[in-house]
């Protein structure tokens, strides 16, 4: 329990107003736990547009006419096998096991691609079908949420090879670990969207 | 990952306790993310769940999940070391509740007000 990253000479039983700043690796994590949180408000809101329109399909197809709820079952198991492999590669990052961490990220990047194969080939043939997001409000909703969240994996992804290609350039510098820590907050958050995403719009459908 | 004061705060997404022990957190919750998502699935294309009490049991099932999420995961409690990860937390999701059954609830009673298009119809004629 000594520090490692940060080394405050300060003792932690010292009054508050003698401890000064918290470490950069706390404010880092921090800020950027806020902006998760604001990013999870405009899905809220792309949730709330997806639940009051979801019934205006203007005679076009359901959602339960739509949806094929394996495929959302295969999509939810890569995204939750992704987000542990995250984890895995955070921890190894802590560690600076450099074997380890291209492993489970390599493992995060691969099971983060097939997921988003699945969802794009499932958009696909649902506007080769004429179900686009122009056909009706709902389909319109629906491609608006679920395609937020694929365009966050999309992001998520280019940012994970960004952090391997720095990994590889300029090792575990207290600086690259404090940017992979927020890619894994990153990737957690995005999985929890997923859920809300599965159990509102596929298994909710009505 | 060394200890941080309470005063410091800790970093969402650090998991605490002594180093070999970080990666079972994340096989805990792999474990119950498992059981709940396959519990929702068969839920919503079972025979057994009363119809009308599907929506209010993936509701709580999705709930249970996104805990076992940030728990597991993220590592947020509410520890006092977590002070200033568990209000932003806390204010998030009371935003997001806001936003959610507030959206709904205007769109219902705007929904209920209005005249139905076959009405409106009939009255124009």
């Amino acid at each position: 329990m000594s520090a490692t990253i940060v080394s405050l000479d300060l003792d932690p039983e010292a009054p508050l107003s003698q401890q000064g700043p918290a470490p950069a690796r706390v404010v880092a994590g921090f800020g950027f736990w806020l902006f998760l949180l604001s990013d999870i408000i405009l899905f809220a809101a792309l949730f709330a547009t997806y639940a009051v329109l979801s019934s205006a399909t203007a005679g076009g197809p359901t959602g339960t006419e739509l949806f094929d709820k394996r495929h959302v079952f295969m999509e939810t198991l890569c995204l939750l096998a992704s987000s542990v492999t995250c984890g895995f590669g955070s921890l190894a990052v802590a560690r600076t096991d450099a074997r380890a961490m291209y492993l489970a990220m390599i493992a995060t990047f691969v099971l983060g691609a097939v997921f988003l194969w699945m969802e794009v080939t499932e958009f696909a043939g649902m506007v080769s079908m004429g179900a686009g997001p122009s056909h009706s409000a709902f389909l319109s909703a629906f491609f608006a949420l679920v395609g937020t969240h694929g365009l966050h994996v999309t992001l998520g992804l280019a940012w994970l090879v960004v952090m391997l290609l720095q990994v590889a350039t300029l090792g575990f510098q207290p600086m690259v670990a404090r940017r992979f820590f927020c890619f894994g907050l990153f990737w957690h958050a995005l999985d929890i969207v997923w859920i809300g995403v599965f159990s509102i719009v596929y298994l909710g459908a009505h | 990952m060394q200890a941080d004061s309470p005063a410091q705060g800790h970093s969402p997404g650090v998991a605490t306790g002594s180093d070999p022990h970080h990666g079972r957190s994340y096989l805990i919750g792999l474990g119950f993310a498992l059981v709940l998502t396959a519990a929702s699935f068969w839920a919503s294309s079972t025979p057994l769940v009363y119809a009308r009490a599907l929506p209010v049991l993936i509701a709580v099932l999705a709930v249970a999940q996104m805990g076992v999420h940030v728990a597991f995961f993220l590592h947020v409690s509410s520890a006092p070391d977590q002070a200033n990860n568990f209000l932003a937390l806390a204010f998030g999701v009371f935003i997001t509740a806001l936003v959610v059954f507030g959206s709904l609830f205007i769109m219902a009673n705007l929904n209920h007000n209005m005249v139905s298009m076959d009405q409106l119809m009939q009255m124009q004629r």
